[in-house]
């Protein structure tokens, strides 16, 4: 490789100095942040027992370690937005298929799922819970039932999408539908897969914390509804922290995934 | 010897809410074993919907096509059809392209791997087999379509302006190639092309066709006195201009 030249090493040093200033000022906002939440509750600026702090929310962690309530609400929700997630990707995915597969089908589905998909979901929750009752299931259901109806509009639209010319080449191939489907359509919408991935981890967490909210004696969205209304806002807060936390390391989770399998399949 | 294609009384028309559109009315012609024919036409005339009626993606409204003495509505026939542009798979290496068509057809023996195996290092891809599509330039990419068309060893060989989507200097060189190895392979093909230099330049035969709904004008055989013949010497031959001006005046 020959010696870079002095202006290329002057855009490297920029580079690197530019990428430097956006983590250094991300780090101080939410150093401040929490210093002045801290300060300001201290001092009595802010009533304390309203809006907690820092300090108080390790010290309400520190506590849910200790008598591993924690570990257990936070399971709970984790176990309840994987699986739906995992159900929501599965029928999505089945279904779009079907759509594809059968004109007719998609035709007459079309206006329903339009409709289910803008309706909000949480108007559905208290729904559920009459209808399965107040358990599991019924908050994993309303995980699914949030993501589902966008998931299956986006992917089909995104198999619709398809190059008809590319179609037309396995038909000169002399191949049939289903050699369509999987030769051609699944594999080139793997993009677009990954991105609803992206987006239904995100959805379900919130179905299953509305399911939580109105139906549930564990996880997460019982802790901050039970804390609100106990007037406990430190656990509340706490509670949120933690929601945080899973959403910023399930997206980073599906990140690793997608980067692992671009990768293997080298596709850029 | 009875022609390898036959057709006759071939019509077809498209169907839609605001009516039917003509696009073939009456032609006839036939193909001989080992002939290259180019079929000329007004853009828009039917051509592409002739090669998809031969390949049987679609079926005739009136008429018959005949491959081989058989018709091509009840079996499907063994016809080779290449698109305009390669539609070379991006999640796939340049070998599984390839051997798109074989997987699809389940028949991926040893004997086809065999002749895949031969013509990829024969034209010069043996280096990139493992390569992505993005990585060929243009040239072998359209080498890389031609051998996924003859890899199922077809009778019949069908192109679509197969170099209409290349730039013209690979262009040429590209025809050049494709045009030597359908004569190394001994295949008969049918090219439809706007190009009037491209279609003398390799056919032995041109089919003139007229404006939608497309009907035979005139069919011109192509002699030129060449010693060994490619396409891009065609281009030189005394009679090159004759033949451009001659197909010019029909299609005006």
């Amino acid at each position: 490789m020959p010696q870079a030249s002095r202006a290329h090493l002057y855009y490297l040093k920029k580079h690197r100095r530019h990428k430097r200033t956006i983590a250094i000022l991300r780090i101080l906002i939410i150093a401040l942040f929490l210093l002045l939440w801290e300060v300001s509750a201290n001092l009595g600026w802010i009533e304390a027992f309203i809006f907690s702090s820092p300090s108080r929310v390790v010290k309400t962690i520190c506590h849910m370690c200790l008598d591993q309530s924690i570990f257990y609400h936070t399971g709970i929700t984790l176990l309840e937005t994987l699986v739906s997630f995992f159900l929501t990707i599965l029928i999505g995915l089945l279904a779009a298929i079907l759509l594809w597969c059968n004109e007719t089908i998609s035709e007459v589905a079309e206006p329903y799922l339009v409709i289910l998909n803008s309706l909000p979901k949480s108007a559905l929750a208290p729904l559920l819970i009459v209808w399965l009752g107040a358990n599991m299931r019924t908050i994993i259901v309303a995980g699914i039932s949030v993501a589902i109806f966008g998931m299956v509009l986006n992917l089909y639209t995104g198999f619709q999408e398809t190059d008809k010319e590319k179609i037309k080449l396995i038909y000169t191939l002399q191949g049939s539908r289903k050699d369509v489907l999987f030769k051609i359509v699944l594999p080139g919408t793997i993009p677009l897969f990954i991105s609803i991935l992206k987006v239904n981890i995100g959805l379900c967490l919130v179905g299953v914390i509305i399911g939580e909210f109105i139906g549930s004696r564990m996880g997460l969205g019982y802790l901050i509804i039970y804390g609100s209304q106990t007037f406990q806002l430190n656990l509340v807060i706490t509670s949120i922290v933690i929601l945080c936390v899973i959403s910023l390391l399930l997206y980073l989770l599906l990140n690793i995934l997608e980067r692992k399998f671009r990768r293997t399949t080298k596709l850029v | 010897m009875s022609p390898l294609l036959e057709i006759s009384h071939l019509s077809y028309a498209y169907h839609s809410i605001d009516g039917e559109t003509y696009a073939l009315s009456d032609l006839n012609f036939q193909v001989e074993k080992g002939e290259f024919i180019a079929i000329v036409g007004p853009s828009g005339c039917g051509k592409s919907t002739l090669l998809s009626l031969i390949s049987g993606l679609l079926q005739p409204e009136n008429g018959t096509i005949l491959l081989d003495g058989r018709s091509i509505t009840q079996t499907r026939a063994n016809v080779g059809y290449m698109l305009q542009k390669d539609h070379l798979l991006e999640w796939r290496t340049v070998y599984q392209n390839v051997i798109l068509g074989l997987e699809i057809q389940h028949k991926l023996t040893t004997e086809n791997k065999l002749r895949i195996e031969q013509m990829l290092s024969n034209y010069g891809l043996e280096a990139f087999r493992n390569s992505r599509p993005s990585q060929l330039s243009g040239g072998m990419r359209q080498r890389a379509a031609l051998i996924r068309t003859l890899a199922q060893n077809p009778d019949l060989l069908l192109l679509d302006e197969p170099f209409s989507a290349l730039d013209y200097l690979t262009r040429i060189s590209v025809c050049d190639d494709i045009y030597r190895i359908l004569k190394k392979e001994e295949k008969t093909a049918i090219l439809v092309t706007h190009d009037l230099s491209e279609a003398i330049s390799v056919a032995d035969r041109i089919i003139i066709l007229s404006a939608r709904p497309a009907a035979i004008k005139k069919i011109v055989p192509v002699h030129l006195t060449l010693e060994e013949r490619t396409p891009l010497s065609s281009r030189g031959a005394p009679e090159y201009k004759e033949y451009f001006n001659l197909i010019w005046k029909e299609l005006k």
